[in-house]
């Protein structure tokens, strides 16, 4: 069995392709075994990682992104949906989740519960190698070379426990460990949320160095859109669930499509007298993911809402500068006063900015 | 709330179910036919065969289970070997003065607990904390029968001022509510309530701290509330556990009495266990067991449910 | 962060820092502990006495003198006295150690290993495995301990091995569930997800990560046991249901010689003084083991 590198499948063919993702945690039954529902956590979630790139994934708390990851990481087992790495089913004959999991790895937010107190650092970074066949003595050469690489001395750290470093530290050494197998893809679950902003800096510069001395290739989920721009090549906005917009970053961030990225960026704090924010950028409270509205989810906190909105779903579909959003305002002859006709001709609105 | 109880409830009855089995289990487990011991010595093969049918014994395990169940569901659990009298009525005599001494000795020690503990907590890490924190370790490392040796020779032998054991005064069992009966009941309940004045105090020592530890006292007597009203405030959030422990250890105490009743000869369960053991009187024992068992899974109900409905944070979960 | 300029420093043997492991923490804020070493150096004696008793006593224990029967403390050549038999009583107290502590300590260790196993493996696996095993250990739960050690000897009938038997089945359910709580919190914490992120089976998982951190406070919960065990197994002795006289025994001893309490009650208090005192040592210890390990119960 060879490892796969970037030559697989040639530069066009997504590392990793999620079709259809779907997660619904079912809630407590009563005494009679009538459920009281189900958490829809994810909802139909699709979407391509390319080789090399950083995808960051952006929402509000509540809107699934941890459970993707988890569901992108296998640790929880999907609904419905399938995830293809390389072209290969995960959990496969070709793609068994043993050889998936040295592909795939993850950095977690707490710091500090992602550690084994009981564990050196050196011995929770070379776990891994070892259960994959790798005899001890390589792999805490292996994991004394990686503490090296994410910035911490060797003699000082290797024989540490984690009660002993600070938070940025342990970070520091979790990402070693999330690198011990030599992955290609590394998701990062709010990794850096929990740090000091000066910390988070430094992680983040570790990060984007690793990246190109490694050729990883990095799903970024944070709440930090700030933090998001700086470190991805393309966004993918979630909200209860589903994927809203998704495209590359800079465009993204300066001409938001969907009215939830909109509202999201107006609400980004800037300390410019002259960008005020006049009116709040959401209406109501967050819905239920127990209960989702119907039609489109976002359509009672949306300020452009129409009777369409709360019929039907839209789909992701390509938008004016290329991102992929899933809004009535963007299909070309929807029934939405905003839309584009069925020409495209698309009619001036009123967009908040 | 009704869904809860009712839950709980049925979460029971296979427990009982299982409790069951297990007496019904136990006496197969001994060693020997359990026909022999039922047997006078010289018993004709007629006899035997009559026995045998009348206990069942040539029914198959499964079937003398049902029987025997759905015969306790009817109040009738057999009739003791020894005696020749019917074990349900036996058991509930002896429970009821069983009740009577494990119920004093469960107040004794919760209120004695009770003062130590909170005096502990109160005064954390002062020589009081210290003193109390001492008598409660010392309480539950006593072995209670021990003590209940000794406190029969200080208080009986030497000094004569209470009977040394039985119910009452000649040995009699019936009970009357007069000085000379409790009397008799000083010395055994003092001596039970040893243990779980011990664990009371222990756990309210640490309810209090912990609670004392909280933030929201501080928000109290920012308030300005006195001493008297966050007193009551540490009451109120300590009682649910305390009462819990308490009805606990009732519990152990009414099965757990046996050791206590054979120092002081007191005519209860474990006096009637005692002899229905050495007797090898298998109804008797199997009865008694079996009540006293399903005595401790109801308590235990009921004391999950009224520390349910006390404690508003459980019933939420 | 360190940059290594090897061209400018000379090269120094590299010296890994260490610091404390988890139990040289622990050992050293035990030792702080008065109470508790003091605890910890009266269980050691009673551990020799129970050992090298033979040894070191004085006398014959079994060796009855029937003139000498009940002769009260100081009596010539017997400084405890003599028991109902005319055997010396400090004789009688030292080798009875030995059966005292190892009926006690026994079951628990027992239970220990047993329990363990049961709510590791119960707490790991969660689903219907969990359900299934812990129900039926709820329901040997159900029963209060003495009412189960005593009916479960009581059928088994008397002897040493019957008594620790029964024992150790009273006690593997509350270690059961204490290993099947605490493995169930630590199976949620982050590092395990991420050891099971890394593609290891359940086993490597158990053994590497969740062993070493759920032992601990299982075995300071069994340790608060012992003391409960060694009454209880000296109580089954003092009803007849564990160890046959002759051999001594410090509950058959309080058996033996109830009837003496009115002739020499302090003679007839001794063993019992003994099992009292062994238990509270055990306690103080158990109960500086968990500060030590600062484990809130």
């Amino acid at each position: 069995m060879t490892l796969a590198n970037d030559e697989v499948g040639g530069s066009t063919q997504p590392m990793l392709a999620v079709r259809g993702l779907v997660k619904h945690f079912p809630l407590k039954k009563d005494l009679l075994g009538r459920s009281a529902g189900v958490v829809r956590a994810v909802d139909g979630v699709s979407f391509d990682v390319f080789k090399g790139e950083t995808l960051g994934v952006v929402g509000e708390s509540g809107c699934g992104k941890s459970t993707t990851a988890r569901l992108l990481m296998q640790l929880i087992s999907h609904d419905q949906g399938e995830l293809v790495f390389d072209g290969q089913t995960v959990g496969s004959n070709s793609l068994p989740l043993k050889d998936y999991r040295r592909q795939a790895q993850m950095v977690f937010q707490d710091s500090y519960a992602s550690l084994n107190p009981r564990l050196t650092m050196e011995d929770s970074i070379a776990f891994a190698p070892m259960v994959h066949g790798l005899p001890e003595r390589e792999a805490i050469e292996r994991a004394r070379d990686l503490l090296e690489r994410v910035g911490l001395a060797p003699q000082r750290f290797a024989e540490r426990y984690p009660h002993e470093l600070s938070g940025g530290q342990r970070q520091r050494v979790n990402i070693a460990r999330a690198l011990a197998l030599q992955s290609r893809l590394i998701i990062l679950d709010e990794a850096v949320s929990a740090l000091d902003k000066s910390v988070e800096a430094q992680v983040l510069n570790l990060l984007l160095d690793l990246k190109e001395a490694f050729g990883l290739t990095y799903i970024f989920i944070s709440h930090d859109l700030n933090v998001v721009r700086y470190m991805s090549d393309r966004v993918m906005v979630m909200y209860l669930g589903q994927v809203v917009e998704v495209g590359d970053s800079e465009t993204l961030f300066k001409h938001a499509a969907h009215p939830y990225t909109q509202a999201l960026l107006s609400s980004i704090p800037t300390l410019d007298p002259d960008r005020r924010t006049e009116t709040p950028p959401l209406a109501g409270d967050p819905p239920n993911p127990i209960n989702p509205p119907s039609g489109c989810r976002f359509h009672t906190r949306c300020v452009h809402a129409q009777a369409i909105c709360s019929e039907k779903m839209p789909v992701l579909a390509p938008a004016q500068h290329g991102q992929q959003v899933a809004c009535w305002m963007h299909v070309a002859g929807a029934a939405h006063t905003g839309a584009p006709d069925a020409q495209g001709m698309v009619k001036p609105l009123e967009v908040a900015a | 709330m009704l869904g809860f109880l009712l839950r709980r409830l049925i979460y029971s009855l296979p427990i009982m179910l299982g409790v069951a089995l297990v007496c019904f289990g136990l006496v197969h487990l001994a060693p020997g036919d359990p026909l022999m011991s039922i047997l006078p010595p010289d018993a004709s093969a007629d006899l035997q065969a009559q026995l045998i049918e009348l206990y069942g014994f040539n029914r198959s395990y499964p079937e003398q289970f049902v029987t025997w169940v759905w015969r306790a569901l009817q109040g009738d659990l057999g009739t003791s070997i020894a005696s020749n009298r019917p074990v349900a009525s036996e058991v509930m005599t002896a429970v009821g003065n069983t009740l009577r001494l494990a119920m004093l000795a469960t107040l004794i020690g919760f209120v004695l607990g009770c003062l130590f503990g909170f005096v502990a907590g109160y005064f954390q890490n002062s020589w009081l904390d210290k003193f109390a924190s001492l008598l409660s370790v010392l309480g539950v490392s006593v072995p209670h029968y021990w003590l209940g040796m000794v406190l029969v020779i200080v208080f009986s032998s030497i000094l004569m001022w209470l009977p040394p054991g039985g119910a009452g005064p000649g040995g009699s069992s019936q009970w009357i509510w007069d000085w000379e009966h409790f009397k008799h009941m000083l010395l055994p309940a003092i001596t039970m309530s040893v243990i779980p004045m011990g664990i009371i105090s222990r756990t309210v020592r640490a309810l209090v701290a912990d609670i004392l530890a909280q933030e929201f006292i501080v928000g109290l007597r920012a308030k300005g509330l006195t001493n008297v009203g966050i007193f009551w405030h540490v009451v109120k959030n300590a009682a649910p556990t305390a009462l819990a422990v308490m009805g606990l250890q009732l519990g152990y105490l009414l099965g757990g009495s046996i050791l206590i009743e054979t120092v002081f000869s007191w005519p209860g369960t474990g006096f009637l266990l005692n002899s229905a053991i050495f007797q090898r009187d298998l109804p008797l024992l199997q009865g008694t067991i079996l009540v006293l068992a399903m005595f401790f899974v109801v308590l235990n109900l009921i004391v999950d449910v009224i520390q349910t409905l006390l404690d508003p944070r459980i019933a939420r979960s | 962060m360190t940059s290594l300029n090897a061209a400018a420093s000379p090269v120094l043997p590299l010296v890994y820092e260490r610091s404390a492991g988890y139990w040289e923490t622990v050992g050293r804020r035990f030792l702080r502990d008065k109470v508790a070493v003091g605890a910890a150096l009266v269980v050691l004696l009673l551990m020799v006495l129970a050992v090298f008793g033979p040894w070191l006593a004085p006398m014959d224990p079994y060796q009855s003198a029937m003139l000498k029967r009940l002769k009260p403390i100081g009596f010539e050549g017997h400084p405890l006295g003599t028991d109902e038999l005319g055997r010396d009583m400090l004789t009688r107290l030292m080798v009875g150690a030995k059966l005292s502590l190892f009926m006690g300590i026994t079951p628990v260790v027992c239970a220990f290993f047993i329990g363990s196993l049961i709510g590791i493996t119960a707490g790991y696996t969660g689903g219907w495995v969990n359900s299934v095993m812990m129900r039926t250990i709820d329901v040997f739960y159900a029963f209060p301990s003495v009412l189960l050690a005593i009916a479960l000897s009581g059928a088994l009938g008397a002897g040493i091995t019957n008594s620790l038997i029964s024992l150790t089945i009273v006690f593997i359910p509350p270690l059961a569930r204490v290993a099947e709580s605490v493995t169930t919190q630590i199976r949620e914490r982050d590092f395990v997800e991420a050891a099971r992120a890394s593609g290891a089976s359940a086993f490597t998982i158990v053994r590497v990560h969740v062993l070493g951190n759920v032992l601990g406070p299982i075995f300071v919960y069994a340790t608060s046991l012992i003391a409960v065990s060694m009454i209880l197994a000296s109580g089954l002795s003092f009803l007849g249901l564990g160890v046959k006289p002759p051999e001594p025994e410090w509950g058959l001893m309080l058996n033996t010689l109830r009837t003496a309490i009115y002739s020499q009650p302090w003679i007839a208090a001794l063993p019992g003084a003994m099992i009292f005192m062994t238990s509270i040592a055990f306690n103080l210890l158990a109960d500086g083991l968990r500060s030590a390990m600062e484990i809130k119960q």
